[in-house]
């Protein structure tokens, strides 16, 4: 290949693919002045090895707070999944019972907290199937606080590892929602101690700058413990997680790939700065 | 949050003018800052650009030069420029000459379709006229179900042949079904998809084919990203998209995205959700959305 000698186009071109990736311009700007910083320091003369080194940064950011699933060992565990709407919360569900249950050998109930949308209740129970495991339901628009009362004390008595609960999609800017999700949260911390011990909070990867303020919010309301990003099996690269853990520092440890039960994979911060370049 | 885009650019213009007049490239220097604010709110890089360069070409004008307030009058010069590029006035839905009028949405996974299959036959329903609802999604669990919930809330019926049928069929025979029961309006609900999904992409194809659809709109989540360029780019070459509605404006996106879909299809955004109560539905308004890009 030619030798591209390493200049300001070089630097632009590379900050440019990240904003493309919705890695967002303040943390991309960020980037490229610590990998200027860098090159710098390392001596680099070749262009072809900015990119390799920016992917490296990238995925350091993103990699020192892997983390995985908060189980309450010996215990019952409470994983309360959050986000807004239509991001992939209800899906994820199905396809994190099947990994608990098949892959951990993990008794696990769900429990359909969101009796608000039209024939969300049905959906989960699709999901409840596929995964081979129980769901929990009252009717459509009973308390769902109440629901995950219920489901608490199903997954007791079944002696479950695992209690997921699904909740109805809600856009964080609107308060009453968001306080009927503090207290969905409550009810579950008063049945089990440390409850919910996982707050998983659903993003959309096609989703723009927006998320950050979505994870801020649902943070301070839910108290979130982990990301599942979904959908990155489209054209979008979620890259704005690169920013959330600039800014609010919650890890990212699933990624949704598809609509099917064994769409969900591990959160690897080098395939993901990888795949934030790609094409 | 965000400083407010006429305070950063008085920041600018402040800092320049200490050197004397103002010079073309003073202007480009300061037009920095509205490249920033609109890529905070989610347009599109390349549709940024464009837009820059044509803002530019207007601010160097004498009148920016000259003016005492240089940042109000770049305001008013993007502001514009925004209105124009999102079409102007609304654009309502196309009707057919002869009933039925077919309308057809389409979208990503997620984006809103169902939602707002429902919400457009209340709005038709409230017109006089007498929709149709058709459950042509065979592959999201239980998204029939979700339709027919919707219809009833809104008092439309809804037609489905179950999951185990081609949605191209589906879509024929609520044709025929719409013509028996003298229903005028067809809005049909298809499944989220990806646009590289060849199979799933030729499938909208084939159901543009058979019904000749007056409207068919996409459907997109004012929440994304640099993403909505390749989506519209992609629904619109794919299938030929006639208009947009624009979904979840009731949350606290910028709604970049708006901008970057009018730029890519030529198509006019006609509505935009707000909510999820079945009457959340409105026409779209280029200015108020051109105020909300730019955070005034
Ligand atoms: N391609 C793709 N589609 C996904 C993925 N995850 C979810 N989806 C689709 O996204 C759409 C919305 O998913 P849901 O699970 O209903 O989302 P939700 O967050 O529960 O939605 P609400 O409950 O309405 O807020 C469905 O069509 C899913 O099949 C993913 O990883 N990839
Ligand atoms: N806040 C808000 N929520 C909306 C709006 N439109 C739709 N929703 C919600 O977004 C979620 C997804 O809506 P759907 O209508 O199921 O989306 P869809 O495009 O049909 O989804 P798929 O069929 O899975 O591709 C649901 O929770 C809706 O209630 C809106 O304008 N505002
Ligand atoms: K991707
Ligand atoms: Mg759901
Ligand atoms: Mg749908």
């Amino acid at each position: 290949s030619v030798f591209r000698k390493i200049d300001d186009e070089l630097f632009d071109e590379l900050e440019e693919a990240l904003i493309r990736g919705d890695v967002g311009v303040t943390t991309s700007s960020r980037l490229v002045e610590e990998l200027r910083r860098q090159a710098r320091v390392r001596g680099l003369k070749n262009g072809d090895e900015l990119l390799p080194l920016l992917k490296e940064l990238v995925a350091e950011r993103l990699g020192s707070q892997v983390a995985p699933l908060n189980l309450n060992e010996g215990g019952l565990t409470v994983i309360l999944v959050v986000g807004v709407n239509g991001v992939g919360k209800t899906t994820t569900i199905g396809k994190l019972a099947r990994h608990l249950r098949e892959d951990r050998g993990m008794k696990v109930i769900l429990a359909a907290a969101d009796t608000f949308r039209a024939a969300a209740i049905d959906q989960l129970k699709v999901w409840g199937e596929r995964a081979g495991v129980e769901v929990v339901a009252r009717a459509e628009g009973a308390d769902p606080a109440a629901v995950a009362f219920d489901g608490v004390q199903v997954a007791k008595e079944r002696g479950a590892d695992v209690l997921i609960v699904d909740t109805a999609g809600r856009l964080h800017n609107k308060g009453h929602l968001m306080d009927e999700l503090g207290k969905i949260a409550r009810v579950l911390g008063r049945e089990v101690p440390g409850a919910p011990h996982e707050t998983l909070l659903v993003l959309d990867a096609t989703t723009g700058q927006n998320a950050i303020q979505q994870t801020k919010l649902f943070k301070e309301v839910a108290g979130v413990t982990g990301i599942a990003l979904t959908k990155l099996d489209g054209t979008a690269k979620g890259g704005v997680v690169v920013a959330i853990t600039d800014t609010v520092q919650v890890p990212v440890k699933f990624i949704g790939v598809g609509e099917r039960l064994d769409d969900l994979q591990p959160f690897d911060p080098k395939q993901f700065a990888d795949a934030l370049f790609s094409e | 949050m965000f400083e407010s885009l006429q305070e950063r650019l008085q920041e600018a213009f402040k800092r320049l003018r200490g050197k004397g007049k103002l010079t073309e490239s003073d202007v480009t220097e300061a037009l920095r800052e509205v490249r920033l604010a609109l890529l905070e709110a989610d347009v599109n890089f390349k549709v940024v650009k464009s837009f820059i360069a044509r803002v530019k070409e207007r601010a160097v004008g004498q009148e920016v030069l000259e003016t005492l307030n240089p940042a109000q009058m770049v305001i008013k010069i993007v502001y514009e420029e925004l209105v124009t590029l999102m079409g102007g006035a609304n654009v309502g839905l196309t009707m057919a000459d002869r009933p039925p009028t077919i309308i057809m949405l389409c979208g990503l996974q997620g984006a809103g379709k169902t939602t707002h299959a429902a919400k457009l036959a209340l709005r038709l329903k409230k017109e006089g006229k007498k929709p149709l609802l058709v459950a042509a999604d065979v592959y999201r669990p239980a998204a029939i179900k979700q339709l027919q919930v919707l219809g009833e809330q809104v008092g439309v019926p809804v037609y489905a042949e179950g999951d185990q049928v081609s949605p191209v069929d589906i879509a024929q025979r609520a044709f025929d079904y719409a013509a028996q029961e003298r229903r005028d309006v067809i809005i049909v609900d298809t499944a989220g998809r990806l646009t590289i999904d060849e199979e799933l992409m030729e499938e909208l194809r084939q159901i543009k084919e058979r019904l000749k659809p007056h409207d068919t709109l996409l459907v997109i989540d004012a929440m994304i990203g640099q993403d909505a360029v390749t989506t519209a780019e992609h629904f619109h070459g794919k299938l030929g998209i006639d208009g947009v509605i624009l979904t979840k404006l009731d949350g606290d996106t910028r709604g970049g995205a708006a901008l970057s879909v009018r730029e890519v299809t030529g198509r006019p955004i006609k509505f935009v959700g707000v909510g999820e109560k079945l009457d959340a539905l409105e026409p779209f308004h280029p200015d108020r959305m051109a105020s909300r890009i730019l955070g005034m």
